[in-house]
Protein backbone atom coordinates (compact mmCIF):
# COMPACT_ATOMS: atom_id res chain seq x y z
CA UNK A 1 0.00 0.00 0.00
CA UNK A 2 1.41 3.03 -1.15
CA UNK A 3 0.02 6.74 0.57
CA UNK A 4 1.31 9.85 -0.99
CA UNK A 5 1.93 12.88 1.45
CA UNK A 6 -0.11 16.04 0.41
CA UNK A 7 1.41 18.72 -1.55
CA UNK A 8 4.74 20.47 -0.35
CA UNK A 9 5.71 16.67 0.61
CA UNK A 10 9.53 16.69 -0.89
CA UNK A 11 8.39 12.75 -0.18
CA UNK A 12 6.12 12.06 -2.65
CA UNK A 13 5.16 8.31 -2.93
CA UNK A 14 6.82 7.44 0.10
CA UNK A 15 5.62 4.64 1.40
CA UNK A 16 3.12 3.92 4.42
CA UNK A 17 3.47 -0.09 5.18
CA UNK A 18 0.83 -2.21 6.70
CA UNK A 19 -1.84 -1.54 4.77
CA UNK A 20 -5.85 -1.40 5.75
CA UNK A 21 -4.98 -2.44 9.21
CA UNK A 22 -2.27 0.27 9.51
CA UNK A 23 -4.82 3.13 10.26
CA UNK A 24 -3.60 4.78 13.10
CA UNK A 25 -0.33 5.69 11.36
CA UNK A 26 -2.40 6.36 8.55
CA UNK A 27 -4.90 9.30 10.01
CA UNK A 28 -3.16 11.07 12.76
CA UNK A 29 -4.67 13.32 15.00
CA UNK A 30 -2.60 16.45 13.77
CA UNK A 31 -3.45 15.18 9.68
CA UNK A 32 -2.88 17.98 7.81
CA UNK A 33 -5.85 20.01 5.82
CA UNK A 34 -6.01 17.46 2.91
CA UNK A 35 -4.68 14.11 2.87
CA UNK A 36 -3.80 12.54 -0.87
CA UNK A 37 -4.50 8.72 -0.78
CA UNK A 38 -3.72 8.09 -4.76
CA UNK A 39 -2.06 10.54 -7.18
CA UNK A 40 -2.20 10.74 -11.04
CA UNK A 41 0.35 8.10 -11.12
CA UNK A 42 -1.72 5.88 -8.30
CA UNK A 43 -4.83 6.52 -10.29
CA UNK A 44 -3.69 5.89 -13.68
CA UNK A 45 -2.11 1.84 -12.04
CA UNK A 46 -5.03 1.35 -10.65
CA UNK A 47 -7.49 1.90 -14.10
CA UNK A 48 -4.82 -0.37 -15.65
CA UNK A 49 -5.32 -2.98 -13.17
CA UNK A 50 -9.27 -2.37 -13.29
CA UNK A 51 -9.26 -3.00 -17.11
CA UNK A 52 -7.28 -5.88 -17.33
CA UNK A 53 -9.92 -7.13 -14.54
CA UNK A 54 -12.67 -6.18 -16.61
CA UNK A 55 -11.25 -8.25 -19.71
CA UNK A 56 -10.51 -10.70 -17.27
CA UNK A 57 -13.95 -11.02 -15.93
CA UNK A 58 -15.92 -10.71 -19.11
CA UNK A 59 -16.30 -13.15 -21.67
CA UNK A 60 -17.68 -11.02 -24.54
CA UNK A 61 -15.94 -7.83 -23.96
CA UNK A 62 -17.67 -6.27 -27.50
CA UNK A 63 -21.06 -6.32 -25.34
CA UNK A 64 -19.31 -3.89 -23.09
CA UNK A 65 -20.70 -0.51 -22.28
CA UNK A 66 -19.20 1.64 -19.97
CA UNK A 67 -21.73 4.29 -18.08
CA UNK A 68 -20.10 7.35 -15.70
CA UNK A 69 -21.63 8.59 -12.61
CA UNK A 70 -20.83 12.08 -12.96
CA UNK A 71 -19.17 14.00 -11.86
CA UNK A 72 -15.97 12.10 -10.67
CA UNK A 73 -16.57 9.03 -12.47
CA UNK A 74 -17.01 10.81 -15.96
CA UNK A 75 -12.41 10.93 -16.28
CA UNK A 76 -12.06 7.69 -14.86
CA UNK A 77 -14.81 5.96 -17.34
CA UNK A 78 -13.30 7.90 -20.75
CA UNK A 79 -9.20 6.49 -19.23
CA UNK A 80 -10.76 2.73 -18.63
CA UNK A 81 -12.65 3.02 -22.22
CA UNK A 82 -8.98 4.67 -23.99
CA UNK A 83 -7.21 1.35 -21.39
CA UNK A 84 -9.49 -1.24 -22.78
CA UNK A 85 -8.45 0.30 -26.70
CA UNK A 86 -5.00 0.24 -25.35
CA UNK A 87 -5.33 -3.47 -24.44
CA UNK A 88 -7.60 -5.25 -26.72
CA UNK A 89 -8.30 -2.45 -29.47
CA UNK A 90 -11.98 -2.36 -28.32
CA UNK A 91 -14.28 0.72 -28.75
CA UNK A 92 -16.26 0.33 -25.86
CA UNK A 93 -19.34 2.78 -25.62
CA UNK A 94 -19.23 5.54 -23.03
CA UNK A 95 -22.17 6.92 -21.11
CA UNK A 96 -23.13 9.51 -18.43
CA UNK A 97 -25.52 9.35 -15.85
CA UNK A 98 -26.95 11.75 -13.57
CA UNK A 99 -28.21 10.01 -10.84
CA UNK A 100 -29.71 13.46 -8.33
CA UNK A 101 -33.34 12.77 -9.98
CA UNK A 102 -33.19 9.37 -8.38
CA UNK A 103 -31.72 9.87 -4.92
CA UNK A 104 -33.65 8.57 -2.47
CA UNK A 105 -33.30 11.96 0.16
CA UNK A 106 -34.85 14.54 -2.10
CA UNK A 107 -37.53 15.27 -0.28
CA UNK A 108 -35.98 15.72 3.29
CA UNK A 109 -33.36 18.39 1.81
CA UNK A 110 -34.81 21.97 1.28
CA UNK A 111 -32.90 23.52 -1.93
CA UNK A 112 -32.53 20.90 -4.31
CA UNK A 113 -29.46 20.16 -5.74
CA UNK A 114 -28.15 20.93 -9.45
CA UNK A 115 -28.41 18.86 -11.94
CA UNK A 116 -25.85 17.38 -14.04
CA UNK A 117 -25.48 15.89 -17.08
CA UNK A 118 -26.84 12.82 -18.70
CA UNK A 119 -25.75 11.49 -22.56
CA UNK A 120 -26.16 7.85 -23.02
CA UNK A 121 -24.56 6.69 -26.48
CA UNK A 122 -26.89 4.19 -27.39
CA UNK A 123 -29.32 1.26 -25.53
CA UNK A 124 -27.90 -0.82 -22.88
CA UNK A 125 -30.20 -3.67 -23.76
CA UNK A 126 -27.85 -6.88 -23.77
CA UNK A 127 -25.03 -4.63 -23.13
CA UNK A 128 -22.74 -5.75 -19.61
CA UNK A 129 -22.98 -2.20 -18.07
CA UNK A 130 -20.12 -1.06 -16.02
CA UNK A 131 -20.41 1.72 -13.58
CA UNK A 132 -17.96 3.67 -12.85
CA UNK A 133 -17.67 6.01 -9.76
CA UNK A 134 -14.69 7.81 -7.83
CA UNK A 135 -16.20 7.13 -4.03
CA UNK A 136 -18.29 4.87 -2.97
CA UNK A 137 -19.71 5.01 0.63
CA UNK A 138 -23.04 4.47 1.76
CA UNK A 139 -24.24 2.46 -1.87
CA UNK A 140 -27.07 4.90 -1.99
CA UNK A 141 -26.09 6.21 -5.36
CA UNK A 142 -25.02 3.17 -7.01
CA UNK A 143 -28.53 1.98 -6.27
CA UNK A 144 -29.66 5.20 -7.56
CA UNK A 145 -27.88 4.56 -10.54
CA UNK A 146 -29.17 0.96 -11.02
CA UNK A 147 -32.55 2.66 -10.78
CA UNK A 148 -31.85 5.17 -13.48
CA UNK A 149 -30.24 2.80 -15.82
CA UNK A 150 -32.92 0.78 -16.15
CA UNK A 151 -35.22 3.33 -17.10
CA UNK A 152 -32.80 3.26 -20.19
CA UNK A 153 -33.25 -0.45 -20.82
CA UNK A 154 -32.53 -3.77 -19.66
CA UNK A 155 -28.67 -4.56 -19.19
CA UNK A 156 -27.63 -8.25 -19.42
CA UNK A 157 -24.95 -7.75 -16.06
CA UNK A 158 -24.65 -4.78 -13.82
CA UNK A 159 -20.96 -4.70 -12.65
CA UNK A 160 -19.45 -1.66 -10.63
CA UNK A 161 -16.10 -0.06 -10.50
CA UNK A 162 -15.12 2.11 -7.40
CA UNK A 163 -12.01 4.23 -7.68
CA UNK A 164 -12.78 3.83 -3.55
CA UNK A 165 -14.41 2.11 -1.41
CA UNK A 166 -14.81 3.47 2.00
CA UNK A 167 -17.07 1.00 3.52
CA UNK A 168 -20.26 2.17 5.94
CA UNK A 169 -22.66 0.24 3.48
CA UNK A 170 -26.32 1.09 4.10
CA UNK A 171 -27.73 -0.69 1.00
CA UNK A 172 -26.28 -4.75 0.43
CA UNK A 173 -24.31 -3.09 -2.34
CA UNK A 174 -21.05 -5.00 -3.73
CA UNK A 175 -18.16 -3.62 -5.45
CA UNK A 176 -16.66 -5.81 -8.63
CA UNK A 177 -13.46 -3.69 -9.16
CA UNK A 178 -12.03 -1.43 -6.80
CA UNK A 179 -8.62 0.63 -6.94
CA UNK A 180 -8.57 0.91 -2.91
CA UNK A 181 -10.19 -0.16 0.01
CA UNK A 182 -10.25 3.07 2.25
CA UNK A 183 -11.25 2.61 6.02
CA UNK A 184 -12.15 6.18 6.55
CA UNK A 185 -14.23 8.19 8.93
CA UNK A 186 -17.98 8.54 8.24
CA UNK A 187 -17.63 12.48 8.45
CA UNK A 188 -14.55 12.33 6.60
CA UNK A 189 -14.84 13.46 3.01
CA UNK A 190 -12.84 11.84 0.17
CA UNK A 191 -12.76 13.99 -3.12
CA UNK A 192 -11.09 13.29 -6.30
CA UNK A 193 -9.35 16.87 -7.72
CA UNK A 194 -8.72 18.03 -10.88
CA UNK A 195 -11.70 17.14 -12.44
CA UNK A 196 -11.32 21.36 -13.79
CA UNK A 197 -8.00 20.06 -15.67
CA UNK A 198 -9.88 17.38 -18.58
CA UNK A 199 -9.22 14.41 -19.19
CA UNK A 200 -5.65 14.12 -19.16
CA UNK A 201 -5.56 15.33 -15.40
CA UNK A 202 -3.66 15.72 -13.31
CA UNK A 203 -6.30 13.49 -11.29
CA UNK A 204 -5.52 13.03 -7.10
CA UNK A 205 -7.50 11.82 -4.65
CA UNK A 206 -7.85 13.08 -0.98
CA UNK A 207 -9.21 13.17 2.43
CA UNK A 208 -10.42 15.90 4.27
CA UNK A 209 -10.57 15.20 7.69
CA UNK A 210 -14.21 15.96 9.54
CA UNK A 211 -13.18 19.93 10.71
CA UNK A 212 -11.65 20.73 6.80
CA UNK A 213 -14.67 18.43 5.37
CA UNK A 214 -17.59 21.09 6.93
CA UNK A 215 -15.81 23.67 6.42
CA UNK A 216 -15.43 23.12 2.75
CA UNK A 217 -19.12 21.89 2.79
CA UNK A 218 -19.78 25.25 4.19
CA UNK A 219 -17.53 27.20 1.42
CA UNK A 220 -19.10 24.98 -1.39
CA UNK A 221 -22.96 26.41 -0.68
CA UNK B 1 -31.64 30.49 -3.24
CA UNK B 2 -34.59 29.59 -4.68
CA UNK B 3 -37.84 31.30 -2.82
CA UNK B 4 -41.01 29.59 -1.98
CA UNK B 5 -43.48 30.65 -4.36
CA UNK B 6 -42.96 31.74 -8.45
CA UNK B 7 -45.39 34.15 -8.84
CA UNK B 8 -43.51 36.49 -11.55
CA UNK B 9 -40.05 36.98 -13.24
CA UNK B 10 -40.05 40.18 -11.52
CA UNK B 11 -38.91 39.22 -8.48
CA UNK B 12 -36.30 36.64 -9.65
CA UNK B 13 -32.55 37.23 -9.50
CA UNK B 14 -30.38 36.61 -12.56
CA UNK B 15 -28.56 33.79 -10.88
CA UNK B 16 -32.53 32.21 -10.06
CA UNK B 17 -33.52 32.34 -13.79
CA UNK B 18 -30.05 30.66 -14.55
CA UNK B 19 -30.57 27.84 -12.01
CA UNK B 20 -34.22 27.13 -13.84
CA UNK B 21 -32.80 27.47 -16.88
CA UNK B 22 -30.36 24.85 -16.44
CA UNK B 23 -32.09 22.54 -14.76
CA UNK B 24 -34.00 22.71 -17.57
CA UNK B 25 -31.54 21.64 -19.81
CA UNK B 26 -31.14 18.35 -18.13
CA UNK B 27 -34.96 18.04 -17.87
CA UNK B 28 -35.55 17.96 -21.96
CA UNK B 29 -32.91 14.97 -21.98
CA UNK B 30 -35.74 12.91 -19.72
CA UNK B 31 -38.39 13.55 -22.20
CA UNK B 32 -35.71 11.88 -25.29
CA UNK B 33 -35.55 8.89 -23.32
CA UNK B 34 -37.97 5.43 -23.87
CA UNK B 35 -39.26 5.77 -20.22
CA UNK B 36 -39.99 9.60 -19.94
CA UNK B 37 -40.29 9.20 -16.39
CA UNK B 38 -37.95 9.86 -13.53
CA UNK B 39 -39.18 9.12 -9.40
CA UNK B 40 -38.35 12.36 -8.29
CA UNK B 41 -41.58 13.57 -7.25
CA UNK B 42 -43.28 10.07 -6.44
CA UNK B 43 -45.96 10.18 -3.95
CA UNK B 44 -46.08 13.75 -4.16
CA UNK B 45 -49.56 15.83 -5.22
CA UNK B 46 -49.47 19.13 -7.74
CA UNK B 47 -53.39 20.80 -8.10
CA UNK B 48 -54.03 22.77 -11.60
CA UNK B 49 -55.85 25.32 -10.41
CA UNK B 50 -56.67 26.68 -13.57
CA UNK B 51 -59.75 29.24 -13.46
CA UNK B 52 -59.27 30.56 -16.76
CA UNK B 53 -59.58 27.74 -19.43
CA UNK B 54 -56.71 26.79 -21.05
CA UNK B 55 -55.26 23.55 -23.22
CA UNK B 56 -51.70 24.16 -23.77
CA UNK B 57 -50.28 25.86 -20.56
CA UNK B 58 -52.69 22.80 -18.39
CA UNK B 59 -51.00 20.23 -20.46
CA UNK B 60 -48.00 21.43 -20.22
CA UNK B 61 -47.75 21.68 -16.84
CA UNK B 62 -49.65 17.87 -16.32
CA UNK B 63 -47.10 16.15 -18.47
CA UNK B 64 -44.07 18.00 -16.39
CA UNK B 65 -45.82 17.00 -13.57
CA UNK B 66 -46.31 13.44 -14.36
CA UNK B 67 -42.62 12.98 -15.92
CA UNK B 68 -41.33 13.62 -12.52
CA UNK B 69 -43.89 11.03 -11.31
CA UNK B 70 -46.30 13.69 -8.83
CA UNK B 71 -49.88 12.84 -8.97
CA UNK B 72 -51.38 15.70 -11.27
CA UNK B 73 -55.12 16.99 -10.41
CA UNK B 74 -56.62 19.05 -12.82
CA UNK B 75 -59.26 21.32 -10.94
CA UNK B 76 -60.94 23.92 -12.89
CA UNK B 77 -63.68 25.82 -11.22
CA UNK B 78 -66.30 27.80 -13.72
CA UNK B 79 -65.77 31.14 -13.22
CA UNK B 80 -69.26 32.59 -12.68
CA UNK B 81 -69.84 30.56 -9.31
CA UNK B 82 -66.59 32.71 -8.13
CA UNK B 83 -66.82 35.84 -8.63
CA UNK B 84 -66.04 37.20 -5.43
CA UNK B 85 -62.59 37.26 -4.13
CA UNK B 86 -63.46 35.60 -0.47
CA UNK B 87 -64.53 32.64 -2.50
CA UNK B 88 -61.57 32.15 -4.55
CA UNK B 89 -59.52 31.90 -1.23
CA UNK B 90 -62.11 29.55 -0.26
CA UNK B 91 -61.70 26.90 -3.14
CA UNK B 92 -58.06 27.70 -2.63
CA UNK B 93 -58.06 26.99 1.17
CA UNK B 94 -60.00 23.79 0.39
CA UNK B 95 -57.69 22.37 -1.81
CA UNK B 96 -54.88 23.31 0.73
CA UNK B 97 -56.40 21.13 2.79
CA UNK B 98 -55.80 18.29 0.89
CA UNK B 99 -51.75 18.99 1.33
CA UNK B 100 -50.84 19.56 -1.63
CA UNK B 101 -47.35 19.65 -2.27
CA UNK B 102 -47.67 22.71 -5.26
CA UNK B 103 -50.55 24.69 -6.95
CA UNK B 104 -50.42 26.12 -10.15
CA UNK B 105 -52.98 28.93 -10.67
CA UNK B 106 -54.44 30.59 -13.70
CA UNK B 107 -56.63 33.81 -13.36
CA UNK B 108 -58.10 35.76 -15.19
CA UNK B 109 -57.50 38.65 -13.13
CA UNK B 110 -53.85 39.99 -11.74
CA UNK B 111 -52.82 39.21 -8.40
CA UNK B 112 -55.01 36.06 -7.77
CA UNK B 113 -51.96 33.87 -7.45
CA UNK B 114 -49.72 36.43 -5.06
CA UNK B 115 -53.51 36.64 -3.36
CA UNK B 116 -54.19 32.55 -2.97
CA UNK B 117 -50.01 32.39 -2.06
CA UNK B 118 -51.03 34.56 1.08
CA UNK B 119 -53.52 31.80 2.59
CA UNK B 120 -51.72 28.82 1.39
CA UNK B 121 -48.80 26.06 3.03
CA UNK B 122 -47.96 24.81 -0.29
CA UNK B 123 -45.90 26.62 -2.75
CA UNK B 124 -47.67 28.79 -5.52
CA UNK B 125 -46.72 29.03 -9.34
CA UNK B 126 -47.97 31.34 -11.38
CA UNK B 127 -49.43 29.64 -14.75
CA UNK B 128 -50.74 33.63 -16.18
CA UNK B 129 -52.79 35.87 -14.21
CA UNK B 130 -54.59 38.38 -16.48
CA UNK B 131 -51.96 41.38 -17.89
CA UNK B 132 -49.82 40.57 -15.31
CA UNK B 133 -46.83 38.04 -15.69
CA UNK B 134 -46.69 34.45 -17.07
CA UNK B 135 -43.64 33.79 -15.86
CA UNK B 136 -43.16 29.89 -17.13
CA UNK B 137 -43.67 31.48 -20.71
CA UNK B 138 -40.78 33.92 -20.20
CA UNK B 139 -38.54 31.21 -19.20
CA UNK B 140 -39.06 28.57 -21.73
CA UNK B 141 -38.89 31.53 -24.23
CA UNK B 142 -35.10 32.06 -22.99
CA UNK B 143 -34.68 28.88 -22.76
CA UNK B 144 -35.50 28.44 -26.65
CA UNK B 145 -33.19 31.85 -27.32
CA UNK B 146 -30.42 30.32 -25.41
CA UNK B 147 -30.62 27.44 -27.53
CA UNK B 148 -30.35 28.83 -30.54
CA UNK B 149 -28.13 31.73 -30.11
CA UNK B 150 -25.89 30.36 -27.36
CA UNK B 151 -26.08 33.25 -24.74
CA UNK B 152 -28.50 35.70 -24.14
CA UNK B 153 -26.74 39.15 -23.00
CA UNK B 154 -26.23 41.46 -25.83
CA UNK B 155 -29.11 40.03 -28.30
CA UNK B 156 -31.52 42.41 -29.46
CA UNK B 157 -34.92 40.96 -28.99
CA UNK B 158 -38.32 42.61 -30.43
CA UNK B 159 -41.88 42.04 -28.97
CA UNK B 160 -44.47 42.28 -31.49
CA UNK B 161 -48.17 42.80 -30.86
CA UNK B 162 -50.08 43.69 -28.22
CA UNK B 163 -48.20 44.68 -25.37
CA UNK B 164 -50.98 46.42 -23.20
CA UNK B 165 -52.87 43.22 -22.32
CA UNK B 166 -50.23 40.79 -22.73
CA UNK B 167 -48.86 39.02 -19.78
CA UNK B 168 -46.06 37.27 -22.11
CA UNK B 169 -44.49 40.28 -23.20
CA UNK B 170 -44.53 41.98 -19.55
CA UNK B 171 -42.72 38.80 -18.40
CA UNK B 172 -40.23 38.21 -20.94
CA UNK B 173 -39.55 41.63 -21.02
CA UNK B 174 -38.26 41.20 -16.94
CA UNK B 175 -36.46 37.98 -18.50
CA UNK B 176 -34.45 39.37 -21.05
CA UNK B 177 -33.48 42.64 -19.63
CA UNK B 178 -32.43 40.71 -16.48
CA UNK B 179 -30.34 38.23 -18.68
CA UNK B 180 -28.68 41.48 -20.34
CA UNK B 181 -30.37 41.79 -23.84
CA UNK B 182 -32.14 44.75 -25.58
CA UNK B 183 -35.86 44.94 -25.34
CA UNK B 184 -37.88 46.33 -28.22
CA UNK B 185 -41.37 46.66 -28.36
CA UNK B 186 -43.54 47.67 -31.36
CA UNK B 187 -47.06 47.51 -31.61
CA UNK B 188 -49.64 50.25 -32.73
CA UNK B 189 -49.88 53.37 -29.86
CA UNK B 190 -52.77 52.20 -28.13
CA UNK B 191 -51.78 49.13 -27.13
CA UNK B 192 -48.74 50.18 -25.87
CA UNK B 193 -48.93 51.01 -22.00
CA UNK B 194 -47.75 54.13 -20.94
CA UNK B 195 -44.19 54.64 -18.84
CA UNK B 196 -43.58 51.83 -20.64
CA UNK B 197 -40.03 52.84 -20.66
CA UNK B 198 -39.28 52.65 -16.65
CA UNK B 199 -38.88 48.71 -17.37
CA UNK B 200 -36.33 49.27 -19.42
CA UNK B 201 -37.34 48.53 -23.03
CA UNK B 202 -37.71 51.21 -26.14
CA UNK B 203 -40.80 51.00 -27.51
CA UNK B 204 -41.81 51.55 -31.62
CA UNK B 205 -44.60 52.55 -33.60
CA UNK B 206 -42.98 51.34 -36.66
CA UNK B 207 -42.25 47.66 -37.25
CA UNK B 208 -39.70 48.50 -39.87
CA UNK B 209 -37.06 50.55 -36.90
CA UNK B 210 -37.91 47.99 -34.27
CA UNK B 211 -36.69 45.18 -36.47
CA UNK B 212 -33.83 46.90 -37.86
CA UNK B 213 -31.30 44.17 -36.28
CA UNK B 214 -33.08 42.10 -34.19
CA UNK B 215 -32.02 38.56 -33.43
CA UNK B 216 -35.07 37.33 -32.11
CA UNK B 217 -38.03 38.77 -33.01
CA UNK B 218 -41.42 37.84 -31.02
CA UNK B 219 -44.98 38.14 -32.22
CA UNK B 220 -48.05 38.27 -29.58
CA UNK B 221 -50.84 37.00 -29.87
CA UNK B 222 -53.63 39.19 -31.13
CA UNK B 223 -57.04 38.75 -29.27
CA UNK B 224 -58.86 39.99 -32.33
CA UNK B 225 -62.17 39.27 -31.48
CA UNK B 226 -61.79 41.23 -28.32
CA UNK B 227 -59.56 44.20 -29.99
CA UNK B 228 -60.45 44.77 -33.70
CA UNK B 229 -61.70 48.48 -34.04
CA UNK B 230 -61.10 49.65 -30.25
CA UNK B 231 -57.23 49.64 -30.72
CA UNK B 232 -56.54 49.08 -34.39
CA UNK B 233 -58.79 49.56 -37.17
CA UNK B 234 -59.07 45.88 -38.99
CA UNK B 235 -57.44 42.89 -38.22
CA UNK B 236 -56.42 42.71 -42.11
CA UNK B 237 -54.61 46.49 -41.43
CA UNK B 238 -52.78 45.17 -38.28
CA UNK B 239 -51.72 42.37 -40.16
CA UNK B 240 -50.54 44.64 -42.67
CA UNK B 241 -48.20 47.29 -40.56
CA UNK B 242 -47.41 44.75 -37.50
CA UNK B 243 -48.13 41.31 -39.02
CA UNK B 244 -44.58 39.61 -39.77
CA UNK B 245 -44.01 38.17 -43.11
CA UNK B 246 -40.62 37.18 -44.87
CA UNK B 247 -40.58 41.28 -46.46
CA UNK B 248 -40.44 42.20 -42.79
CA UNK B 249 -38.80 40.42 -41.55
CA UNK B 250 -35.56 41.15 -43.65
CA UNK B 251 -34.90 44.07 -41.88
CA UNK B 252 -33.65 41.82 -39.06
CA UNK B 253 -30.88 40.03 -39.04
CA UNK B 254 -30.40 37.43 -41.42
CA UNK B 255 -29.87 34.42 -38.74
CA UNK B 256 -32.99 36.24 -36.59
CA UNK B 257 -35.41 33.77 -35.17
CA UNK B 258 -39.53 34.19 -34.94
CA UNK B 259 -41.18 33.41 -31.86
CA UNK B 260 -44.70 32.83 -30.64
CA UNK B 261 -46.54 31.65 -27.69
CA UNK B 262 -49.30 30.04 -29.66
CA UNK B 263 -51.72 29.62 -30.63
CA UNK B 264 -50.93 31.07 -34.14
CA UNK B 265 -53.72 33.62 -35.95
CA UNK B 266 -52.49 32.29 -39.14
CA UNK B 267 -52.53 35.58 -41.21
CA UNK B 268 -52.13 37.86 -38.57
CA UNK B 269 -49.69 37.71 -36.35
CA UNK B 270 -47.35 35.55 -38.64
CA UNK B 271 -47.41 35.29 -42.50
CA UNK B 272 -49.28 31.79 -43.55
CA UNK B 273 -45.43 30.93 -44.91
CA UNK B 274 -43.56 31.66 -41.73
CA UNK B 275 -46.18 30.01 -39.31
CA UNK B 276 -46.28 26.97 -41.15
CA UNK B 277 -42.74 26.75 -43.37
CA UNK B 278 -40.67 27.55 -40.37
CA UNK B 279 -42.46 26.18 -37.62
CA UNK B 280 -39.00 24.85 -35.49
CA UNK B 281 -38.29 27.28 -33.17
CA UNK B 282 -42.57 27.70 -31.93
CA UNK B 283 -42.64 23.78 -31.89
CA UNK B 284 -39.34 24.12 -29.67
CA UNK B 285 -41.26 26.74 -27.63
CA UNK B 286 -43.56 24.07 -26.84
CA UNK B 287 -41.04 21.09 -26.15
CA UNK B 288 -39.06 23.85 -23.63
CA UNK B 289 -41.91 24.51 -22.32
CA UNK B 290 -42.44 20.86 -20.53
CA UNK B 291 -38.54 21.39 -19.70
CA UNK B 292 -39.34 24.44 -17.59
CA UNK B 293 -42.56 23.36 -16.22
CA UNK B 294 -40.65 20.45 -14.98
CA UNK B 295 -37.28 22.77 -13.61
CA UNK B 296 -39.56 24.68 -11.93
CA UNK B 297 -41.15 21.51 -10.31
CA UNK B 298 -38.66 20.01 -9.07
CA UNK B 299 -37.12 22.97 -7.98
CA UNK B 300 -40.29 24.60 -6.27
CA UNK B 301 -42.65 21.47 -5.39
CA UNK B 302 -43.28 19.66 -2.11
CA UNK B 303 -39.78 21.63 -0.30
CA UNK B 304 -39.96 21.48 3.52
CA UNK B 305 -41.76 24.65 4.18
CA UNK B 306 -39.43 25.52 6.92
CA UNK B 307 -36.35 25.80 4.84
CA UNK B 308 -38.36 27.27 1.84
CA UNK B 309 -38.67 30.47 3.94
CA UNK B 310 -40.89 33.01 1.67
Amino acid sequence: MRFVKPEGSSAQGAEVGGGAGASSEVWPSHKPAATAILDEVGIRRSLMRIAHEILERNEEPDRLYLVAIPNGGVPLARRLAANLREIADLVVPVGVLDTTLYRDDLLSTGERPALRQTEMPSAVDDHVVVLVDDVVKTGRTIRAAMDALMDFGRPRVVQVVGLVDRGHRELPIKLDYVGKNLPTHPDDEVQLRGLEGGLRGPLELVVLSTEEASESRGAGK
Amino acid sequence: MIGRDLLGIERLERAEIERILDTAEHMREIGTREVKKVPTLRGRTIVNLFFESSTRTRASFEIAGKRLSADVINFSPSTSSLKKAESILDTARTLDAMDPDAVVVRHAEAGVPQRIADVLAAPVINAGDGAHEHPTQALLDLLTVRQEKGCIDGLTVTIVGDILHSRVARSNIYAFRKLGAEVRIAAPPPMIPCAIEALGVKAYTSLREALEGADVVMALRIQNERLAGAYFPSTREYSATFGIDRAKLRFAKDDAIVMHPGPVNRGVELAHDLADHRPGVILDQVRNGVAIRMAVLYLFAGRQPAEAAR
